[in-house]
């Protein structure tokens, strides 16, 4: 399949999540922030980063920017796509999921081996991993505080729309423990800590994070 | 010139670790009383001509889409007199 990954000015992990995308099976295209245009891809992830330097809100700028017009399109047709960190925070400032993600309520930047569970596998970029599979992935971030409010928590965990939860540490304030969400079709998903840094055993944390990048070819097959 | 000012603050019930961090460093400089702080965005907007209801009206959309996020912050919006207005009519 052909991944696409956005660059916009200010992402730091374009390049890390092409290469996972590659280790993931896939080929993976550069897409420009700027561009209108999606390239012909199967699927698209958001990089973590600090687009447009964070300014004003994370991910409140990028959200305008010409390609997120062609993301949101193609999400809205059901393509697969998945925000991680400053992606993550585009996607709920695009209102593809709901929900915000504020200032850590330590209001240090935490960067750690975080432990997470999955909890829906239904997702195009999780279906390789095994109900309730207990993994170790990179986290960082400033402003990783998942909040919503009580209805729209209540309707997330009801729906099983929480993709992944914090286990052991709740590493940024996020309500519920919640670390990642699905939209109601749940072709879209929103992540906070970076499984793009956890493929390969040679890095150190591990592994256990390329599961969102093979996930893909499962399950446009089956 | 007329100026528009809108005003955001996070809602309420979100939490603010900004407006903690400086509530907790005011008692280190000596100030005391002050029991809580919130801390917001102040945009100024410049406009050429009159400002119709159309441009306000245009203002609370720039204020909805993009300078606020509805979903952890209200925004107020308010028409500022430029100074030298108010001089000449003193």
């Amino acid at each position: 399949m052909k991944i696409g990954v956005v660059t916009f000015p200010g992402s730091l992990d374009d390049v890390d999540a092409q290469r996972a995308v590659r280790l993931g099976g896939h080929e993976a295209v550069a897409l420009w922030h700027g561009d209108h245009d999606l390239r012909g891809v199967d699927a698209v992830v958001l990089p973590g980063g600090f687009s447009y330097g964070d300014y004003l809100r994370c991910g409140a700028i990028s959200r305008f920017s010409p390609v997120m017009t062609e993301v949101i399109e193609a999400a809205h047709r059901g393509m697969p796509v998945l925000g991680i960190c400053n992606g993550f925070q585009i996607l709920c400032e695009s209102h593809l999921l709901p929900g915000a993600l504020i200032r850590n309520d330590h209001r240090k930047f935490v960067c750690r081996d975080q432990r997470l569970r999955i909890e829906n596998t239904a997702t195009p970029w999780t279906s390789a991993y095994d109900q309730g599979a207990e993994i170790t992935i990179v986290l960082k971030n400033g402003e990783g505080g998942f909040v919503a409010d009580a209805d729209t928590l209540d309707r997330l965990e009801g729906e099983g729309r929480v993709v992944a939860r914090y286990l052991e540490v709740n590493p940024n304030g996020s309500m519920r423990d919640i670390a990642g969400i699905t939209n109601e079709r749940g072709n879209v998903v929103g992540l906070m800590p970076h499984p793009e840094h956890s493929v390969e055993e040679l890095t150190g944390s591990g592994a256990d994070g390329l599961g969102f990048f093979t996930s893909l070819a499962a399950a446009v097959l089956s | 010139m007329p100026r528009v000012v809108v005003d955001v603050m996070p809602k309420p019930e979100i939490l603010d670790p900004q407006g903690k961090a400086v509530l907790g460093a005011l008692p280190r400089l000596g100030f005391s009383g002050v029991t809580d702080v919130r801390q917001g965005k102040r945009f100024e907007l410049e406009f050429e001509g009159e400002l119709t209801e159309q441009v306000l009206a245009e203002v609370r959309q720039m204020a909805e889409t993009l300078l606020s996020n509805p979903v952890i912050e209200d925004f107020t919006i308010s028409v500022e007199t430029p100074v030298a207005a108010v001089e000449a009519v003193e």
